[in-house]
């Protein structure tokens, strides 16, 4: 079988949505905890959207452990490839752990885990005020480090596109072009 | 093509891609409040009242630090599921209750008597897992009607380091930009003190959004109105009662059977200042005793379990909801880093005071 050259449908519509997802959940994270007029709505988005970021990471990692995603270009330098290995990892890792970690949180400080007014899932983790301090800065701290990495990849994809053009931008942002079938005139 | 030019095509795309990634990382640190000017956030507010403690109290709420864990239990007389399906309100629930009774202001060691301003905070826990958070205090309506006039206060009342005493003229410059806390002053000023905790009405001040089971919202504020008459404390009595005068009252009383307040909703009418906490309703409004509060015993904040609860009025069950008050929206945010602060405080060992075991007082 040969390697594929892209990504398949179902992983790239997950990146592109949860792209989205991400970095407004990051944006409303920072913004939630400073804002003193519109922490009410940012909170009530926040929760939802973040066990909505959780389910679809599971369905996005179930996806890429049984479709291998298209091999990186064969040129590209050894670090720069670890890299992306590396990176690609720890988004995975940190799509997974943020929603887990304010879960988390939430339950060890007593306070409900609202998704809407009426619904609230059950604590995952025990009453604990020093268990509450570690994960409050371990969820804000790694949030910064899910937003340099964010940008990090945004950076290595667009150098992907427009400088080094070596097929690993199209390979998420659109299909496989149909094999030379297309071309061939009707018969 | 000369070297030049092809170095130049090859930098304009690198420029393109720093450009964005400095754009979004600006925008994430404008949006954190972090850079952009002097903006108003939680962080700012918290740290200014901060400032006006004059020193630091690590592990202690950042305001109202001296009070006491109350726990009890809140029994609903069913009145109140007119106005709200929040099951706590349903007749004959019966919620446990954890509270705290504090006085105002950032020190954890100030003589209680003295204390102008009182409150009482519940966490009331529905069996359902919903809760209801309540800060209320005793005065009848919030000195300030925006947190842009609450930051004004908290930055004018701090003590000139030459005087010790808030320098006359930001406060009479305080007074300019919001006139509103001329009501204020004149009720700390004239309205008699309660000798007790106990024979104190606490208000939410601010109004909440109440929806009934047919959908319907109306505008409530709420008063905890105590079942022992008021009874007055001259300013000499005050002068000389102990620095712990409230809390052994306290203990004294409980020792003698529980103590009650019942929860008493009011109920705003067309063209009352329903997002604005500084204007009191007219006293004709209507009023429905929704349950009894019962409290039976109390322990020191240092051991107690009401210490690590962030008391934060905008937690509400599903059938009560926050009003557009900005003030209420504030008061969320600002508890928030409160919290938080004092909770790492703790964990972190930097708080011996605040975490002193066995203190039974």
């Amino acid at each position: 079988m040969n390697a594929p050259t892209h990504f398949n449908p179902l992983a790239r519509t997950l990146h592109w949505t949860m792209a989205a997802m991400i970095v407004a959940m990051l944006f409303v994270g920072v913004a939630m905890v400073a804002s003193i007029s519109q922490r009410e709505w940012l909170i009530a988005l926040h929760r939802p959207l973040g066990i909505a970021i959780l389910l679809l990471a599971l369905l996005r990692l179930g996806n890429r452990l049984r479709h291998a995603p298209p091999p990186l270009p064969a040129d590209l330098p050894r670090w720069q490839a670890l890299a992306a290995h590396a990176s690609h990892w720890l988004l995975y890792a940190l799509m997974l752990a943020m929603p887990l970690l304010g879960w988390a949180m939430l339950s060890a400080g007593g306070f409900p885990v609202q998704m809407t007014p009426a619904l609230q899932l059950p604590p995952i983790a025990p009453r604990d005020p020093l268990l509450y301090a570690g994960l409050r800065s371990a969820h804000g701290w790694l949030a910064y480090a899910l937003f340099a990495i964010v940008l990090a990849h945004l950076s290595a994809a667009l150098l992907h596109a427009w400088v080094r053009r070596d097929g690993v931008f199209p390979s998420m942002a659109r299909g496989a072009r149909r094999p030379a079938t297309e071309e061939t005139p009707l018969e | 093509m000369s070297a030049f030019h092809s170095r130049l095509r090859r930098a304009w795309p690198l420029a393109a891609i720093a450009a964005i990634a400095a754009a979004l990382a600006g925008a994430f640190a404008w949006t954190a409040g972090w850079v952009g000017g002097p903006r108003l956030t939680a962080q700012r507010f918290t740290d200014a009242i901060e400032a006006g403690n004059g020193k630091a109290y690590p592990g202690f709420r950042r305001a109202h630090a001296k009070g006491v864990c109350v726990t009890g239990r809140f029994t609903g007389s069913g009145d109140g599921a007119a106005l709200t399906r929040a099951g706590m309100l349903a007749p004959g629930a019966t919620t446990p209750v954890l509270g705290r009774l504090s006085i105002a202001g950032g020190d954890p060691h100030a003589p209680d008597a003295t204390a102008r301003v009182r409150s009482m905070a519940l966490l009331l826990t529905g069996t359902d897992g919903q809760q209801w958070r309540m800060a209320m205090n005793n005065f009848p309506f919030f000195a300030v009607n925006t947190p842009q006039g609450f930051y004004d206060q908290a930055m004018a009342s701090r003590p000139d380091p030459a005087t010790g005493k808030p320098d006359p003229a930001k406060m009479a410059e305080l007074l300019r930009k919001h006139p509103e806390i001329a009501k204020f002053q004149q009720w700390a000023k004239t309205a008699p003190w309660p000798d007790s905790w106990a024979n104190t009405q606490f208000n939410s001040v601010n109004a909440f959004r109440f929806t009934d089971a047919a959908g319907n919202v109306r505008s409530v504020r709420w008063s905890m109105r105590p079942r022992l008459a008021f009874a007055a404390m001259e300013k000499s009595l005050r002068e000389d009662a102990e620095a712990d005068y409230l809390a052994d009252d306290l203990r004294a009383r409980l020792a003698d059977g529980p103590l009650r307040w019942d929860l008493v909703l009011t109920v705003a009418e067309p063209g009352d200042a329903v997002d604005d906490p500084s204007q009191a309703w007219p006293s004709n409004r209507r009023q429905v005793v929704a349950g009894t509060l019962e409290l039976d015993a109390t322990q020191a904040q240092a051991g107690g379990a009401c210490r690590d609860v962030n008391y934060d009025p905008t937690v509400l069950p599903d059938g009560i909801a926050p009003s557009d008050d900005p003030v209420l929206a504030a008061r969320a945010g600002v508890y928030s880093q409160s919290y938080n602060r004092r909770e790492r405080e703790i964990a972190r060992d930097q708080a011996p005071e605040a975490t002193v075991q066995g203190d039974t007082r």
